[in-house]
């Protein structure tokens, strides 16, 4: 090789490496990031929960939005309007049940909590919360379905039933509204350290972290979905996609399947600590169920 | 006698039933072809093609939008591809990438995007065996692109010129 086309080829090399820096640039630090101004504009007037600033000294987030801004103006009117809610029909199911006496010790709900308004008012946003008697934290269909057992001696709900859901999301709307605001100091700061780091370890043969989509790209589309933060407040949600309410626990499943890793169980440790973690980072945001989503 | 044979059978059954190739990419592994073992990205560049086959453009394209496949416009929009829906914003558009990447390059891009851009991409590696923890029983053992469609991807990418 003469010195020339040595040197021709070195220019080369410049270029490319230059080439494939500036492209590592765009493709890590990214395309633009989430537009914090243009997302201030398209903030409802009426409501003024949308975006809070993070309360937890660890947010990875300015300010942190509901999954209801990142939706679609018929998702977002079809949560704002009770009537047209489709989440409500479990709402009306799981009052029912509220009253209805099952099991041998010929008790319901009301029988001990008499009133859900009022009794059930703040408890919906503290959930997962520590479990003195259980020595660990129970999420509020663990909860529900200790109280089924041991004080009215009736049958385990499974976590996707019907009756479960619409408890869940009858007892969640009863803090309608109230900041989400879990504990996360003293026996639960393990679970919420565990939490954590399931929630940025990459799994799958896509690889990807809960983080790499909802943290480092929300705001984005992903094909036709709209990434937000991956926030829990709405939780149990009506998810279009569905065609009916779900629990978040579902939502992770579908999550870690979709980049085709192996799904933990419904209830098992993982998704309680993530589900600890989640309302962890979304202290503040107000509690929605049943949100819509799609 | 018998219970030799026997004995001979099942080692032989074994042998058949776990001597099988290690992975397993959509597409039967031609004896040419360069497994995901194997492969070597050095300085950002693989510049041998991972099949003898030369790529093809045109499957290249299928590969590129199907969900199942490459399901590359999840994340990279494409002019060229206007007429499909759904074009998403992860990555750099796909616009003129001929004009910024060598056939090496994408080939090193695709197979491994984190040995090219680092560990922090999104970007999944099309061309690795068991990447990330609790791989799903249905993908374990298997790169999520065969040789031959990265071949073709890479083809196709040749051609978006601006």
């Amino acid at each position: 090789m003469n010195f020339s086309a040595f040197n021709g080829r070195l220019a080369t090399l410049y270029t490319t490496c230059a080439i494939l820096i500036s492209a590592g640039i765009v493709s890590l630090v990214s395309a633009p990031l989430f537009d914090h101004a243009k997302a201030d504009d398209n903030l409802p007037a009426d409501i003024t929960t949308i975006k809070v600033k993070p309360s937890t000294a660890d947010s990875p987030f300015k300010d942190l939005y509901s999954g209801w801004y990142f939706r679609a103006k018929e998702t977002q009117n079809l949560q704002k309007d009770d009537f047209e809610n489709p989440g409500f029909l479990w709402v009306e199911k799981g009052q029912e049940l509220w009253s209805k006496v099952d099991g041998k010790a010929g008790k319901s709900c009301a029988s001990c909590h008499q009133d859900a308004q009022k009794t059930m008012k703040g408890v919906g946003a503290q959930m997962p919360k520590w479990d003195e008697k259980a020595k660990r934290p129970l999420t509020l269909e663990q909860r529900i379905n200790t109280c089924r057992q041991e004080n009215m001696q009736a049958d385990e709900w499974k976590w996707e039933s019907d009756p479960m859901l619409s408890m869940t999301t009858f007892i969640r709307l009863q803090s309608r509204g109230m900041p989400v605001n879990i504990q996360s100091d003293g026996p639960m700061e393990a679970w919420v350290e565990k939490g954590k780091k399931l929630y940025y370890t990459r799994v799958g043969q896509l690889d990807l972290s809960c983080a790499n989509c909802h943290e480092n790209n929300y705001g984005k589309y992903i094909r036709a979905d709209h990434l937000s933060q991956g926030h829990s407040n709405g939780f149990p949600t009506y998810r279009l996609k569905w065609q009916k309410l779900g629990s978040l626990h579902r939502r992770f499943k579908g999550c870690m399947t979709n980049i085709r890793a192996t799904a933990y169980k419904r209830g098992s440790d993982e998704f309680v600590a993530l589900e600890i973690y989640l309302a962890h980072r979304g202290k503040g945001l107000q509690v929605e169920s049943p949100s819509v989503r799609n | 006698m018998l219970k030799k044979n026997m004995k001979f059978s099942a080692a032989f059954l074994f042998i058949t039933l776990f001597s099988s190739s290690v992975y397993h990419p959509g597409t039967t592994i031609a004896a040419e072809t360069i497994g995901p073992e194997q492969v070597k990205i050095s300085d950002g560049e693989i510049t041998k093609p991972l099949t003898e086959k030369a790529g093809d453009p045109g499957e290249g394209k299928n590969w590129f939008s199907s969900r199942k496949l490459g399901n590359c416009l999840a994340c990279h929009a494409n002019e060229k591809m206007s007429d499909l829906p759904f074009h998403g914003e992860i990555g750099p558009a796909m616009d003129g990438v001929a004009e910024r990447y060598t056939a090496t390059q994408l080939r090193a891009i695709l197979v491994n995007a984190k040995a090219v851009f680092g560990d922090e991409t999104v970007m999944p590696g099309f061309y690795r065996v068991d990447p990330g923890q609790r791989t799903a029983k249905k993908f374990q053992g298997k790169t999520i692109l065969s040789g031959q469609q990265i071949e073709d991807i890479i083809a196709y990418l040749l051609t978006l010129k601006e």
